[in-house]
């Protein structure tokens, strides 16, 4: 702590808090006094974080078998599979958004008797289609860290198990899986920061985020700086947040594989 | 099926080159999204290198302030950086221009997307060649200053050699990032390949068709970009061994 709080970083410190008071006081934030704003902003910010949740953690299990397909599958599985993290890494996430919401979309209502079915008031909404892109989006890019990890692992432990006569799904299930999981284990914190950055998107598609929210703030009272300030710092915090919640994870599991 | 061949035949005049087919729009927005990335990515290089060299060898305030400035960007959604920028910089430049007596100017999206996304470039690609800069071994850097090499000399016939082949690989991926990255500046309006898009789209109707072609366009850009990439970073590793060989 001695070592961390250094004289100039006193006065930047001080510097930053006054920096602080003067955006609190010379700047307008009458509008976080009107109860509707503020249920607004608690129910983005709940949106935005289901959303990261729900789609960080189906995308983590898409992705281990679209990694294990890479490092170790059959071509016809392998193949597929590469060519699918290629699609989603090589164009905007944005794009693929749009795709899914407008331009399948669009196509729907062409599909004769599905606007009668038990799926139309599913598919009129804009979530499964916000889901749906983001889980996506994190398979291709976790898939990827998968198939490194999966590679990674030493030979050794799958040779030693299957020596002891493990079934080729226990070898998976509590060899490789597990060490291969520890080694993605580190990058998954900033994996999950960058699908926080990547959330405000789906307010394109008419979903009610934190991003939207302050949208319609900004649209409503004329203010311009003051919600965008306020949705950078909820952004930091939570980044911040995810940063420390995986570092507290991350020490809990001792590094015993080399 | 014979509604699906004339689905396919509409769908090849739509995105034909030629005015009714809005082909053209789509290539000019590509255009200007390459443009914007292009800029981008080098504007961002070159806050990168003045980022990477204040971060290793800069003061102590230099340093702490290129720590905000690196953690901040890389924390808040580029959306919102966009938004923030995209307002502030052009409000800051034209009340300094009013102050001074000047008339207010309208900035054009090219040099504001370009200004926005390279702040962005610029905290990734500190960290980049901050990374690389100190995966080169100190062996060879004592070994040049034992043969008398000025630092200056040191830093361009071994540093720089030495942490290019370390730092194109990330490189690459920012360059990726900063081609992907341009589609968000059609939410400030301005008309690079996504937005081009989706006004052809959404004056069409034909939502799939163009959506999709805007996806294979970006997908031959990431394509052709990674195979270029490739061939540098074989160049840049020329004589060094294989990694993990």
């Amino acid at each position: 702590m001695k070592d961390w709080l250094q004289p100039h970083r006193v006065v930047l410190i001080g510097l930053a808090v006054a920096l602080v008071f003067c955006c609190a006081v010379f700047l307008r934030w009458g509008w976080l006094g009107n109860p509707l704003y503020q249920a607004l902003i608690l129910q983005g910010i709940w949106r935005t974080l289901w959303i990261l949740l729900v789609t960080m953690s189906l995308g983590m299990l898409l992705a281990i078998p679209l990694g294990l397909a890479q490092a170790a599958g059959p071509w016809y599985l392998a193949t597929p599979a590469r060519v699918f993290c290629s699609v989603i890494r090589g164009t905007p996430l944005l794009l693929q958004l749009w795709l899914l919401y407008y331009g399948i979309g669009s196509l729907f209502p062409g599909i004769a008797g599905l606007r009668d079915s038990i799926f139309w008031p599913i598919l009129r909404q804009a979530w499964p289609y916000a889901v749906l892109a983001l889980t996506l989006s994190v398979a291709a890019y976790e898939g990827e860290v998968m198939r490194g990890a999966f590679k990674g692992v030493p030979h050794g432990q799958l040779e030693a198990a299957q020596a002891m006569g493990m079934p080729r799904f226990t070898i998976f299930r509590r060899i490789w899986l597990p060490q291969a999981l520890h080694r993605v284990l580190p990058t998954l914190g900033g994996e999950t920061v960058l699908q926080l950055k990547a959330t405000p998107l789906v307010s394109t598609i008419t979903m009610m985020d934190t991003y939207a929210v302050a949208g319609k703030i900004r649209q409503d009272t004329f203010i311009i700086y003051e919600p965008l300030l306020l949705l950078a710092l909820v952004y930091l915090c939570f980044a911040g947040l995810i940063v420390l919640l995986f570092k507290w994870f991350d020490n809990r599991f001792p590094n015993r594989v080399a | 099926m014979a509604s699906y061949g004339a689905l396919a035949a509409t769908s090849l005049d739509l995105l034909a080159y030629a005015p009714p087919g809005w082909g053209a729009n789509l290539l000019a927005g590509l255009r200007n999204s390459m443009l914007i990335a292009f800029g981008a990515f080098g504007l961002g290089l070159l806050i990168g290198i003045g980022g990477a060299y204040g971060k290793l060898h800069g003061g102590l305030i230099t340093r702490d302030l290129l720590a905000v400035y690196t953690t901040i960007v890389r924390a808040v959604p580029e959306l919102v950086l966009i938004l923030i920028l995209y307002y502030a910089v052009t409000g800051a430049i034209n009340q300094a221009l009013v102050l001074w007596g000047y008339e207010r100017i309208h900035i054009s999206g090219v040099v504001a997307g370009i200004a926005v996304l390279a702040v962005v470039q610029g905290a990734y690609a500190t960290e980049v060649l901050r990374g690389a800069i100190l995966a080169v071994p100190r062996g060879e850097l004592e070994a040049a200053t034992a043969m008398g090499m000025s630092p200056l000399l040191t830093g361009l016939r071994i540093t720089f050699p030495l942490m290019l082949s370390n730092a194109i690989p990330g490189l690459a991926n920012l360059w990726l990032v900063a081609t992907k990255d341009t589609a968000l500046l059609s939410v400030v309006g301005f008309s690079e390949l996504t937005k081009a898009t989706q006004q052809a789209a959404s004056t069409t109707k034909a939502y799939f068709t163009f959506l999709l072609a805007a996806g294979v366009l970006y997908l031959v850009v990431s394509l052709v970009s990674t195979l270029i990439f490739n061939r540098i970073e074989a160049w840049a590793r020329k004589g060094q061994k294989r990694a993990g060989g």
